[in-house]
């Protein structure tokens, strides 16, 4: 086919044009927290004491650092998912939620005493926490890749990976009200790990479903 | 070349906003940029020149059917560049298994189309036969035949927005093929 009739095709089918993706990604995300708040709400819900845990700094700490991840995030996967768009600022930007987390680490290992440190890591819900976050980032896991599909992500794996991150922050802000151990050393523990895992699992599908 | 992006961005918009003379005059204007980069990569990986407006075509597909990616307070530029590298990588890598010749081969061919370009792609049509019949026969009288939306309509008896509809699933569909190759 000669070159000027594809271009006759594409000029006939401008209209057919795509909503932004900023749009898009929204709304992807408000479909799959909405999934997973509701998986969420029927199989765990939250902690009994959450009234009096939410006025406790280390309750804070731990939604607003599994929140600033997820947004972030989100501002850096809409960048990776647009050709050419600058990441210079969104990447060092994602590095503010980590941040938060060794500064409430080192906080916590000067508070307590050093013979309840190991006590405060283990806690008492890992498992819990390991299965749990992963489950709830799957449905916003599966609802941004679909998304960025529509995107033109040129490194699909790392699009993938951050994609991991907003998931997995969304989880585990969710995960978060119904965990009891609220200690930035179990947190910077668990749920590192457990966000890592929905991170690695983004990359390896990003590679392939984020193909165009 | 910062002239010509302003140019580009300006074109864009307006096709955005339903101007199809602009929008012919981008494409166009960036097929005709992409080549000698595509002629380039190309023969840079040993690969034969002939592949060139494949990628030129695959590229120009991406951008249409991409362009909601672009920001239309951002340079154009940066976004139609990083495509095009990242198709022609794509294209490397997919036909890096396939039957090629020595560059020495291919110095008359690269010297004779620098005259007269060969501006007609194989790896469209050859698609194109694979669609679903109604995609494929509304992308053809649109593309090949050069009719209008509303002339297709009246020839293949449908209504103006199921061939609207064919056409943009057909493109959908050109693209996914071409980057399965």
């Amino acid at each position: 086919m000669r070159t000027d009739e594809l271009v006759h095709a594409l000029v006939a089918d401008r209209a057919a044009v795509q909503a932004p993706l900023g749009r898009q990604v929204a709304l992807a995300i408000a479909i799959g927290f909405a999934i997973s708040a509701g998986l969420f709400w029927m199989a765990l819900g939250p902690r009994p004491d959450i009234a009096a845990a939410a006025v406790t700094v280390r309750f804070d700490l731990k939604i607003t650092q599994a929140l600033l991840l997820a947004t972030t995030a989100v501002a850096l996967v809409l960048r990776l998912a647009q050709p050419g768009a600058d990441t210079g600022l969104q990447k060092a930007v994602l590095a503010a939620a980590p941040i938060l987390l060794i500064v409430a680490v080192v906080a916590e290992l000067l508070i307590v005493p050093a013979s309840q440190w190991q006590a405060k890591m283990i806690g008492s819900n890992a498992l819990i926490c390991l299965t749990v976050i992963p489950l709830l980032s799957l449905p916003l896991l599966a609802a941004l890749l679909l998304v960025l599909r529509r995107g033109a992500p040129t490194s699909r794996a790392a699009a993938g990976a951050v994609a991991g991150l907003v998931a997995g922050g969304l989880g585990a802000a969710l995960y978060a009200t119904h965990c009891t151990d609220d200690s930035p050393l179990f947190v910077a523990v668990w749920y590192s790990i457990a966000i890592g895992g929905v991170t690695v699992l983004g990359a390896a599908l990003g590679r392939s479903v984020l193909r165009w | 070349m910062s002239q010509r992006g302003a140019g580009w961005a300006d074109l864009m918009r307006a096709a955005n906003g339903g101007d199809a003379d602009a929008y012919r005059r981008v494409l166009r204007e960036i097929a005709a940029a992409l080549r000698p980069l595509v002629r380039r990569g190309l023969v840079r990986a040993g690969r034969p020149a002939a592949d060139i407006e494949d990628v030129v075509q695959e590229v120009l597909l991406a951008v249409h059917l991409k362009r909601h990616t672009w920001d239309s307070a951002r340079p154009i530029e940066p976004w139609v560049y990083t495509i095009a590298r990242y198709k022609l990588v794509d294209a490397l890598r997919r036909r890096a298994g396939k039957f090629d010749l020595p560059i020495e081969d291919f110095s008359e061919t690269l010297a004779a189309e620098g005259e007269s370009p060969a501006l007609s792609g194989q790896d469209v049509a050859r698609h194109l036969a694979q669609l679903p019949p109604g995609q494929r026969a509304v992308v053809h009288a649109v593309a090949v035949e050069g009719v209008s939306i509303a002339d297709a309509a009246v020839r293949l008896t449908m209504t103006e927005g199921a061939v609207r509809v064919a056409l943009h699933r057909g493109l959908a569909t050109l693209a996914r093929a071409l980057g399965q190759d």
